[in-house]
């Protein structure tokens, strides 16, 4: 193969990334209103939060009502580690997700034997926990004061802080992720989480060792929802509980089943329906926001119980049938 | 010696007991089959051994090792392959997707090699497309392999799951019932893909209700009647038997 061919051949294969990303690290060369640039640096840091959740829940099957937790730890983990302990901001973000990791396996390990709600249930706890920890532990939170005059991140003598150097920063990492998530889905373990999914007794049977997935898909998640709450954190100064509480991880859920199951791409179009939607409707009406996700929400809880019915009784291919039919129309 | 050696193995769910102390040994190179009534204890058998249950008593024996109690995915490594009752493809995914799953166990590219996909994985992703294609011409379903799973016929989807533990590698091949629910051209060519994989190496233990079938291709057959072995022989030997013609084949001899 020729090194043209060798390139055209590239460039077919991974022309939709290629294309959102020319697209969105382009975007601070003419567009230079700040509220805007913060909004699409916004999407960036969910598009990290639903990437894992698009790999829990849309290729392992596992679904999480807790990842606000874990962008709590990622958000609080580098606001305490630099205001109070004195870390530079990397070292405490990159700490922080090491205690996203750690805590998501001790919590995974347990709860990913559970199945359909009742992890759903589960990780609803775990995310209550953190949202009452947050909270309570004043002396390391200022509790429902919240922290203020978190640092920004730098590269050298670089600011990153400047809402163009943050949504270069943002996007270029989310772009990293999403190239991340797609390699792990076309691949051996992209295949053997699919596997599990439809068939945990069929997947054991070809060699994976089911529980060992499913919480390593868990602990990715949690990363990337750290780093990204971490993010936030350093681009907003100042971060208090209510951000993280289990609303938020509905909303991510939702954005990610809206956005569609079936491959990772649907965790960027539903990144841009749960930040752009509120946008637009806060224009209309403020409560209208709570109301769209609110019926968003029940459509979705009804066609899940539709599934979790049908996997008790034991087909659960007809459930995933039922599923896909609904994502597809 | 033989690959898998089961040794006075038993199972009791509360008060029932569906296996006691069976025991028997199933040789390289061989097929063998289980027969038996409907909840003999043959499904129950093939769990303890892949490792799906843990039996109440009894050992289990493969490859000179005992592996009573070991967990499935690790029976899959040690080279234990196995089908299901109630086919158990995965529907949505194509032909050959389902057999690259089975491919698992001989890769081993982790989280971050895939991620990354550094050069270990792009080889094994080659060598797991031919592998899988390998395994699917092997049972004769090469030219299915871009079918969605799910519209396969019954007959074609018990090939494919035969495929996707072959793509395993196993030395050892379980197989519960396949011939369930195959018409009779479906089950001629059953036969001929289970002999041939036999031909090539590959040891199995099946589990069967087609008597024809069972008769027509097993070197030794074991009967199972409430949890028990009544008899063990060559497909002549059982069809003579008076205990077995008594318990399960009678009725059909008769008429």
């Amino acid at each position: 193969m020729s090194a043209l061919t060798r390139l055209t051949e590239y460039l077919r294969r991974h022309a939709v990334f290629l294309g959102v990303g020319v697209v969105v690290m382009t975007i601070p060369a003419y567009l230079g209103d700040t509220y805007y640039l913060s909004i699409l640096a916004f999407m960036a840091t969910r598009l990290m939060m639903a990437l894992g959740l698009s790999l829990l829940l849309g290729q392992a099957g596992q679904i999480s009502l807790g990842q606000a937790a874990f962008v709590g730890i990622g958000a609080y983990g580098a606001a305490i580690l630099t205001t109070k302990v004195g870390l530079d901001p990397w070292s405490s973000m990159i700490l922080a997700a090491f205690i996203s990791a750690a805590i998501a396996g001790l919590v995974g390990m347990p709860t990913l034997r559970l199945s359909g709600y009742y992890l759903a249930m589960a990780t609803l706890g775990v995310n209550e926990i953190v949202y009452i920890l947050l909270v309570q532990l004043k002396s390391l939170t200022n509790g429902t004061d919240g922290i203020t005059g978190i640092p920004t991140l730098s590269v050298g003598g670089l600011d990153l802080g400047g809402p163009k150097a943050y949504h270069l920063l943002a996007w270029g990492l989310a772009l990293l992720m999403l190239r991340f998530s797609l390699n792990l889905t076309r691949g051996r373990v992209g295949r053997s989480l699919r596997a599990l999914h439809r068939s945990e007794t069929a997947a054991q049977s070809l060699g994976v060792n089911t529980s060992y997935r499913k919480v390593q898909v868990f602990v990715l998640a949690a990363v990337f929802a750290s780093i990204a709450g971490s993010l936030d954190a350093y681009y907003m100064h100042y971060i208090s509980p209510e951000s993280y509480n289990v609303t938020f991880s509905v909303i991510l859920i939702t954005g990610v089943i809206v956005g569609g199951l079936r491959t990772v791409w649907g965790a960027l179009w539903g990144t841009v329906v749960i930040v752009l939607l509120p946008e637009l409707l806060k224009r209309l009406n403020d409560d209208l926001t709570n109301l769209v996700f609110g019926l968003l929400l029940i459509f979705i809880m009804v066609f899940w119980h539709g599934r979790s019915k049908r996997m008790t009784a034991g087909a659960q291919e007809q459930g995933v049938r039922v599923w896909r039919r609904l994502w597809r129309s | 010696m033989a690959l898998l050696r089961v040794e006075r193995l038993s199972k009791r769910f509360g008060g029932l007991e569906a296996l006691r102390e069976v025991t028997f040994s199933v040789h390289r190179g061989q097929i063998k089959a289980l027969i038996g009534p409907n909840g003999a204890g043959k499904t129950t058998l093939f769990n303890l051994v892949s490792g799906y249950s843990r039996p109440s008593g009894g050992r289990v024996h493969f490859n000179g090792e005992d592996v009573t109690g070991r967990a499935p995915y690790r029976m899959c490594r040690m080279g234990l392959g196995r089908t299901f009752q109630h086919s158990l493809v995965f529907e949505d995914m194509s032909v050959l997707e389902n057999v690259a799953v089975g491919r698992y166990s001989r890769t081993k590219a982790g989280l971050l090699a895939a991620a990354l996909n550094l050069p270990l994985h792009r080889r094994e992703e080659r060598e797991t497309v031919k592998a899988a294609l390998e395994a699917l011409h092997r049972v004769g379903l090469d030219h299915r392999a871009k079918e969605v799973a799910g519209n396969l016929p019954m007959g074609e989807r018990h090939l494919l799951e035969i495929a996707r533990a072959l793509a395993s590698e196993p030395q050892l091949l379980l197989l519960d019932e396949p011939a369930a629910g195959l018409n009779e051209a479906e089950t001629s060519r059953l036969a001929e893909a289970v002999r041939r994989v036999r031909d090539e190496g590959v040891t199995v233990l099946l589990v069967e209700h087609d008597m024809t079938f069972v008769m027509d291709i097993s070197d030794e057959v074991v009967v199972l009647d409430y949890g028990r072995k009544i008899a063990e022989g060559p497909p002549y030997m059982i069809q003579e038997n008076e205990e077995v013609i008594n318990a399960y084949l009678g009725e059909e001899l008769e008429t």
